[in-house]
């Protein structure tokens, strides 16, 4: 693999069925051998160095993960999230069912370095082809057939909070897939009370050509703070929507010209999927694509999701659905949440419809701002978050539906997705 | 050592007795839910927060030792 | 001069009737505390308080009951009887009761305490034996006990099982109109209690020759230190003339 180029996690992805192990080794090379843990912390090291952040849209420094778990009393157990929480986001989904040896190759390295003889590949139900491409992948493989570890593959149910790291352990548990209170965190106390080691399954792509290539080979593209390539999950308005690997600080401009340029107008990004922000498309453009700077400019890429939205859709309506569908999707067991959600919900729906009464807005801000951190996952945060920034952006319209109530474009099929969606055609 | 409060918020009930015994740093929400003002107990209310704590019907509320320097 | 005997006696059933008032009031104030029952002069954790501590009060009294009637030597109680059940000398069965109702007592005092340790849900899983405490206590009273007949404590006892009943069904009513099985089963085991005790107290402690009926004992055996003599008993209904 050539140094500073891309692409690298979707080198000579299949346009259908999934690479091969041979296929895998020929491309990436032999899946390196690292010394387990006791014999020392290799793979942790490399991975420090690297800089590499989990790409499940918390971001927290891999390296640290993997050492918290090792370090931490009992038999550990590596759990592979591959559920695209997100609606709007399929690069989990698209790995698993294209490049599961690489996703393998990093559940394996991560497995020997904290000391795990067990390991999990979640995956969201509804995609049987992918269960049974990870499947076969695990029975071409030699390491996993002598004395390896064992490989399972669970199948989670769609919700959005399903795959929320203390849900997802919850679930693999025999438990429902709703959040857990921490403390203890999941490194500590996760499957079956054992220490848990939960990365995205690009997460561990990324650490499977880290072990390979080196933490410098890492660092050759993108920013020294932003380190590496990341997959973008690029829908909406755009002419080619699909996955997308990027280097860590492109500007939005170049990922746009990459997914066609955007056929229609734009009025506005969306990134972060729908715990992210809205975003004003000349601004957006000029964003460069790393979370250091993104954080600057108020916003976040999170599980890698950028949607466009025309100036054909209604924001308002938009934002509504969204809304009523995220309000839905709580687990339903923290107060804030549950009740937070559903007035944001119903008031913008009202809003919507000009029957909101008093300050709607000022409502909607109110309880955006109540719910805040007062949940057991930062389900509310997301809501709040998007919510707020919709009516940053959109005051116009909001003011306008509050007065006038729905407009023509309301009645519009929604641009915003609230499904997974099946994998689409991608590019590098 | 500085303690700071907790929230469970899924054992949460919205009971409120909390809010009722230290309402220097606890109020309810729309629903009833505690709105715990964050950062470091005075040491003052110390007694006070734990008090609250055992007062929870639901083991909610809980102490936290502050990282860090006292 | 040394306290006699009656003197125990008398404290016994005294610090008897005490205890079963106050665990009524405690049973009352644990459901006004569940049901979140509160007014502006009575917040939720004055509601919670009192029910800790008529409970706690309830164990000091019941603490003193048993010292007492250990104490007394007119009929031999023994320590062990007030935590181990059935094994005593005195109405063996009805004593034995006692032994439950305080057992359950410890029970649900000691893990009222360590709650945080034990977590919410096993302690509410325990705190259930609370309405299995009440009853068999109230039955303890009423078999064991020298004042049964009386208007007083036939007050005391009725007047609880009226509060102890209204608590009940409001305590079944509350979050209805979940598990109605359940809630259904508690009304008519509550109702099917106090029905029980209208039939059985008339011919049971209310009715004749009930020291008999219930195993006490033929009378003690005068005690070696000579100045002891035996009680004179006005009101008892204990002691079965020889």
């Amino acid at each position: 693999m050539s140094a500073a180029t891309l692409p690298r996690i979707i080198s000579g992805i299949p346009t259908h069925g999934f690479m091969s192990f041979e296929e895998h080794q020929a491309i990436h090379g032999t899946t390196p051998v690292l010394p387990p843990r006791r014999e020392g912390s290799a793979l942790e090291m490399e991975v420090a160095r690297s800089g590499l952040r989990g790409h499940g849209g918390a971001a927290f420094p891999t390296a640290i993960k993997l050492h918290a778990v090792a370090r931490a009393r009992g038999r550990a157990v590596v759990v592979a999230n591959g559920c695209d929480g997100e609606p709007a986001s399929s690069k989990d989904r698209l790995l698993l069912a294209r490049l599961p040896h690489l996703v393998l190759d990093g559940a394996l390295l991560a497995a020997r370095a904290v000391g795990a003889r067990d390991i999990v590949i979640a995956v969201s139900e509804g995609l049987d082809r992918t269960e049974r491409a990870i499947g076969v992948a695990i029975s071409e493989r030699p390491d996993l057939r002598r004395g390896g570890p064992q490989v399972r593959v669970a199948v989670v149910g769609e919700g959005y909070v399903s795959g929320q790291e203390t849900a997802l352990v919850n679930f693999l548990g025999g438990g429902p897939a709703k959040p857990t209170a921490v403390p203890p965190r999941v490194f500590e106390r996760g499957v079956g009370g054992r220490p848990t080691l939960v990365q995205n399954v690009e997460t561990l792509a990324q650490v499977a050509l880290i072990a390979r290539h080196g933490a410098a080979w890492f660092r050759e593209l993108g920013t020294p703070e932003d380190p590496g390539s990341r997959l973008v999950s690029v829908t909406g308005a755009v002419a080619h929507p699909g996955v997308y690997e990027i280097e860590n600080g492109a500007p939005l401009s170049g990922l746009l010209a990459a997914a066609g340029g955007a056929p229609v107008a734009l009025q506005a990004f969306l990134l972060g999927g729908y715990a992210g922000t809205w975003v004003d498309p000349a601004r957006g453009m000029s964003l460069a694509l790393s979370e250091t700077e993104l954080t600057k400019a108020g916003t976040t890429l999170g599980a890698g999701v950028v949607v466009a939205l025309p100036t054909s859709a209604c924001a308002v309506a938009e934002i509504v659905s969204v809304a009523e569908w995220l309000s839905v999707q709580s687990a339903g067991q923290c107060g804030p949440c549950v009740n937070g959600l559903g007035a944001i919900a119903a008031t913008l729906q009202h809003l919507q419809h000009g029957s909101a009464g008093a300050a709607p807005i000022e409502r909607l801000r109110h309880w955006a701002s109540l719910v805040r951190g007062r949940g057991a996952c930062a389900h509310p945060d997301g809501v709040a978050g998007l919510v707020t920034s919709a009516l940053d952006l959109f005051g116009a319209e909001f003011a306008d539906h509050a007065l006038h109530g729905a407009c023509e474009a309301c009645a519009r099929r929604r641009i915003l997705p609230l499904s997974a969606p099946r994998p689409r055609r991608l590019a590098a | 050592m500085p303690l700071k409060l907790r929230v469970n918020w899924i054992a949460c009930d919205a009971h409120g007795m909390c809010a009722e015994l230290l309402p220097e740093l606890i109020a309810l929400d729309d629903w009833g839910y505690p709105i715990v003002e964050p950062g470091a107990i005075r040491p003052e209310l110390e007694n006070h927060a734990k008090r609250a704590v055992a007062a929870c019907p639901t083991c909610a509320l809980t102490l936290d030792r502050v990282a860090g320097r006292s | 001069m040394t306290v006699g005997p009656s003197a125990y006696w008398y404290l016994t059933r005294a610090t008897g009737g005490v205890a079963i008032i106050l665990l009524t009031a405690s049973v009352a104030l644990g459901v006004l505390d569940v049901a979140r029952v509160t007014t502006k002069r009575m917040p939720r954790f004055i509601v919670d308080g009192a029910h800790r501590t008529t409970s706690l009060l309830a164990v000091a009294f019941l603490a003193v009951h048993i010292l007492t009637a250990v104490l007394d030597t007119f009929v031999s109680i023994t320590l062990v009887d007030a935590v181990v059940p059935f094994v005593g000398n005195y109405r063996p069965f009805w004593l034995g009761l006692g032994a439950v109702a305080f057992d359950l007592l410890i029970a649900l005092i000691f893990t009222s305490l360590v709650r945080r340790f034990l977590g919410h849900r096993t302690w509410r899983a325990t705190h259930w034996l609370a309405y299995a405490c009440w009853p068999i206590a109230l039955l303890h009273g009423l078999g064991t006990g020298s004042d049964t007949k009386s208007i007083w404590m036939l007050a005391i006892s009725l007047g609880g099982l009226a509060v102890v009943l209204v608590a009940v069904c409001w305590r079944a009513i509350v979050g209805w109109p979940t598990r109605p099985g359940l809630r259904l089963g508690a009304l008519g085991g509550a109702i099917g209690f106090a029905f029980g005790m209208a039939l059985w107290l008339p011919q049971g402690p209310l009715g004749p020759d009930w020291a008999e009926r219930s195993g006490t004992p033929s009378p003690a055996p005068a005690t070696s230190t000579g100045s002891v003599v035996a009680p004179h008993r006005p009101s008892d209904s204990v002691v079965e003339r020889a």
